[in-house]
């Protein structure tokens, strides 16, 4: 009896949809006590502990000129060093797939480096580096260029961070683009780089466009390789992760989570923006 | 029935999850007793020279056994972690008003905690001084030399570091005696000197790993103790100490954390531990380690010796106090945020 | 590298979907460029500074009790945090895989998120929820239990940080593989477990194995979210990361970085046996897809 009605309960539901593969309930239950207790819990409360503050005060922690400064500064220069990391991703990713040549499996290998360095030694190594008396920052620096301790440097070590998004989305699809539509293309009398710029270059946007998005949102909430190497002048080159610490330390429990919470809804944003590419580009161009 | 072994199933799996997660709920291991004294950012040299000392001492009183650990970080974070639940023993931290933050926010420490010791608390004090880069190619002699243009500054943020703050106040000090009490004038000269700091690292260390090691600015405004020790970690042919004719009296305090103790039952240690400070040998430890020591007369005459003699003044004579030297200078809307939005709009 | 380059690009007759080799080597140049520069430097400083006083130096760091004490927490971190997350890994890339169901993206959206969340973020909501001034503060600290400040919370903050690497690893791959095989062997009479076992296990093993690698890489490597959580008390809740930073800023430079230099090298240890999987196992792994 229980049996049946079950068993009707869920075709009528269709949640899942019907299979005879078992063991959803309890891997889809894990899920999501597992993602509820470790995620959406402890970020729910933050943003309790931000809503303390109302839409209003959240609208004026943001526009606060110190704190809108360091938003400007995270977004504009990750949406820099995300830009830089689409140019050289996609050189790197295309000569990574396409050619054939000495020591191109190791730095295939190496893409992924940013991804399991961790980001404090990554910050301690790039300071070493371009710091008025490092390997590039002393060359450097007789032209009186400096890079560790300004903008450049928070440009440096982002662009680090976000480039093995852009290589890695966009290396499988340039393994798969069949070769055919290249032939067609050049046949029908187009130079290299025209079947480039108009025949390859089209299917991959979709897949530029998620590397983009996803090196942004890794950049934006970056902390352990930037703080080294970031001037952290107020209005300048402080990021808006140190703002919350600075926040944080000044006793203002209100402001810092106000600002992270308006970087949460940033990140959702950009993830939610990924989906939506993704969706589309599996309608236009039948993949991901 | 298939529904009912389903939702058990769940449950097997959620019980799994919560007997998972009870793993983390042990305490962390805890020796038969420790002292957990939270610090600032410069004292590691310090309290690593002291807790053994103290460890013998409190052996030899009680027949004990003891552990002291240590924890720094910037003054303003170390507070923070101890309103947050830290469960430190002992507080040593840069300025009194981190003190007082926590014993307003989190009723840890007895709001009077400054007068439970000698010396509003403080058992040694200490001042403010310039490093230089061999040589003084800038020629950096006083307070002046700072402010003037194509001078590069070090100095910590004084919005997270505690040090800063002392840096901070020194220069305000020095100028409003120069102007004569106008604080209009002094405002542009602290000023002029934060324009000339390319960088605010977040703690006093990093300003001297940026200066020292990095190699970054013309002059590091430092405790004094911390422009003596990179002076002798980094060699004396690459530095000099500049030393300006006023600077600030600065006094960092300790205290117990009642709240801590009497929960862990430490008060009688802890209460030892900081009047520990205070004794002769504690006292030429302090010395030796180039902090100005609350009872000279214990310290070797060669430690003292090598203090420079200058004028000082304090936070209380020329600020009337921490507490209102914050909320004037260093809060939210306070007059160095009011230099730095001005600094950056004209850079 | 140049010369050995040569010939293998001449040899072969241009087709129509190559490019000229001038643009090649160009584009080749590019390439090795920007990833020495901006990849294989900072590796390279790491190594470099962290010999700088010789080998006697370097060595002298892993005796200093402390810096124990750091390897040893991390250690214990990882463990508990590497496994959980493989666990539900698992668990979430079969319900996602191989079942359908109505708001998927959103929870696969959801998964994601501690990828996104700053570090700093994800250090602090732990602060909000079981700090002395958090919502379950007062409650754990009657129950005698220490969570921020010691390791329960650094071990709550590594798994947040390294929540989705393991799942997003096998959502993919399993995504791809389908349900025929496992429905196969369902019909001939295997328990669900077993068919999971026997079966699927096999297929994505490489891929597990490399969301493993990375979580645990991340795990040990972790710095923002656990500075946040951690206290930095000495010897007991200094992770690897938190002593590098101390060490640096007690200028033990060489003590800093041959400490980063463990970590590094765990970083190539696990990009190397990621190539390998790869060159052996290719199309077991999905790692190919972001992470």
């Amino acid at each position: 009896m229980a049996d049946s009605t079950s068993v009707v309960k869920k075709t009528a539901r269709s949640f899942p949809a019907p299979s005879v593969i078992p063991g959803f309930a309890p891997t889809f239950g894990l899920t999501i006590l597992y993602l509820g207790l470790i995620v959406l819990f402890p970020l729910s409360l933050l943003v309790l502990r931000a809503s303390e503050l109302g839409l209003s005060g959240l609208y004026s922690v943001a526009t606060e000129p110190r704190v809108a400064a360091a938003l400007r500064t995270s977004f504009f220069i990750s949406f820099a060093a995300a830009a830089i990391d689409v140019v050289f991703g996609l050189v790197v990713a295309w000569v990574l797939t396409r050619y054939e040549f000495p020591g191109r499996r190791f730095l295939d290998a190496i893409v992924d480096l940013p991804f399991a360095l961790p980001t404090a030694v990554a910050g301690i190594a790039l300071a070493a580096l371009y710091a008025p008396n490092g390997w590039l920052g002393a060359p450097l620096a007789e032209y009186d260029v400096k890079i560790a301790f300004t903008r450049w440097g928070i440009l440096i070590a982002l662009v680090f961070v976000g480039l093995p998004f852009v290589v890695r989305t966009v290396q499988p699809l340039l393994a798969e683009i069949d070769a055919e539509l290249e032939e067609a293309s050049a046949t029908l009398g187009a130079s290299r780089a025209q079947t480039v710029w108009r025949v390859l270059l089209p299917p991959l946007l979709p897949a530029l466009l998620t590397g983009f998005a996803l090196a942004f949102a890794r950049s934006v909430g970056e902390y352990g390789s930037v703080i080294f190497i970031a001037g952290n002048l107020a209005y300048i080159s402080e990021i808006a992760p140190l703002l919350i610490i600075v926040k944080l330390e000044q006793f203002d429990y209100a402001g810092a989570t106000g600002i992270a919470t308006i970087m949460l809804a940033i990140s959702f944003a950009v993830l939610l923006a990924i989906n939506l590419i993704q969706a589309w580009s599996q309608k236009r161009f039948g993949h991901v | 029935m298939r529904s009912i072994s389903i939702s058990r199933r769940a449950l097997g799996a959620a019980l799994a999850i919560a007997a998972s997660l009870s793993i983390f709920s042990g305490p962390a291991a805890q020796a038969a007793t420790a002292l957990l004294n939270v610090s600032y950012d410069p004292t590691r040299e310090l309290y690593k020279a002291i807790n053994p000392v103290f460890i013998a001492d409190w052996k030899a009183k009680t027949g004990e056994t003891i552990e002291v650990q240590a924890s720094h970080a910037g003054s303003g974070a170390q507070a923070r972690a101890v309103i947050d639940g830290l469960a430190a023993d002992v507080v040593t931290l840069a300025l009194a008003a981190d003190i007082d933050a926590i014993a307003a926010k989190s009723g840890k420490i007895a709001p009077d905690w400054q007068k439970k010791l000698p010396n509003n608390a403080s058992p040694y004090t200490s001042t403010i001084v310039f490093l230089v880069r061999k040589g003084n190619p800038k020629k950096i002699k006083n307070w002046d030399d700072l402010a003037k243009p194509g001078v590069s500054v070090v100095t910590p943020n004084p919005k997270t570091s505690g040090g800063a703050r002392w840096n901070y106040l020194g220069a305000w000090g020095y100028a409003l005696k120069k102007f004569n009490g106008d604080e209009a004038k002094t405002k542009e000269f602290v000023k002029a000197i934060y324009k000339n700091a390319p960088v605010l690292d977040t703690g006093a260390r990093g300003s001297t790993i940026t200066f020292a090691q990095r190699g970054l600015g013309d002059v590091l405004i430092a405790w004094e103790n911390e422009a003596f020790l990179a002076f002798e970690e980094f060699g004396k042919d690459k530095f000099e100490i500049v030393v300006p004719t006023v600077s600030v009296l600065a006094e960092p305090p300790v205290a117990v954390v009642d709240g801590n103790v009497d929960a862990k039952g430490t008060r009688k240690a802890a209460e030892a531990y900081v009047n520990f400070l205070y004794t002769p040998a504690a006292q030429a430890i302090i010395a030796k380690n180039y902090y100005r020591p609350a009872h000279p007369e214990f310290a070797a005459k060669a430690d003292l010796k090598r203090l420079p003699k200058l004028e000082l003044f304090t936070v209380d004579a020329v600020f009337g106090g921490w507490a209102k030297a914050q909320k004037t200078h260093f809060a939210d809307g306070g007059v160095f945020d009011d230099i730095q939005k001005q600094d950056a709009a004209a850079r | 590298m140049s010369e050995a380059l040569a010939p293998a690009v001449l040899a072969t007759p241009r087709r129509v979907t190559e490019e000229a080799p001038l643009t090649r080597y160009l584009l080749i140049g590019v390439a090795v460029a920007f990833l020495g520069l901006f990849l294989l430097l900072p590796l390279a400083a790491v190594f470099t500074e962290a010999l700088g006083k010789g080998v006697g130096a370097f060595f002298a760091t892993f005796d200093e009790p402390d810096a124990v004490a750091a390897i040893r927490l991390t250690l214990i971190v990882a463990a508990i945090v590497v496994p959980l997350n493989a666990a539900f890994g698992v668990s979430a890339a079969w319900a996602i895989a191989k079942f359908s169901f109505p708001g998927k993206s959103v929870l696969i959206t959801l998964i994601d998120l501690p990828f996104s969340v700053s570090p700093v973020v994800s250090g602090l909501v732990y602060v909000l929820v079981f700090g002395a001034q958090g919502m379950f503060g007062p409650f754990v600290k009657a129950q005698g239990i220490q969570v921020v400040f010691a390791i329960p919370g650094i071990v709550l903050a590594t798994i947040f940080v390294t929540f989705p690497f393991v799942a997003r690893e096998l959502i993919p791959l399993m995504q791809e593989q389908g349900t025929v095989e496992e429905e196969a062997a369902l019909t001939l009479g295997a328990s669900g477990f077993r068919t999971f076992l026997t079966v699927t296990l096999p297929n994505i093993k490489w891929g597990l194995l490399y969301g493993v690698l990375l979580a645990n890489a991340r795990a040990m490597g972790e710095f923002g979210a656990v500075s946040v959580v951690s206290g930095h008390i000495r010897g007991l809740t200094n992770t690897i990361p938190l002593q590098v930073e101390i060490l640096y800023n007690e200028y033990n430079i060489v003590s800093a970085f041959a400490l980063a230099s463990l970590l590094a090298g765990l970083a190539l240890v696990t990009l190397g046996i990621k190539t390998l999987l790869e060159w052996r196992y290719a199309g077991q792994i999905a790692g190919r897809r972001r992470h």
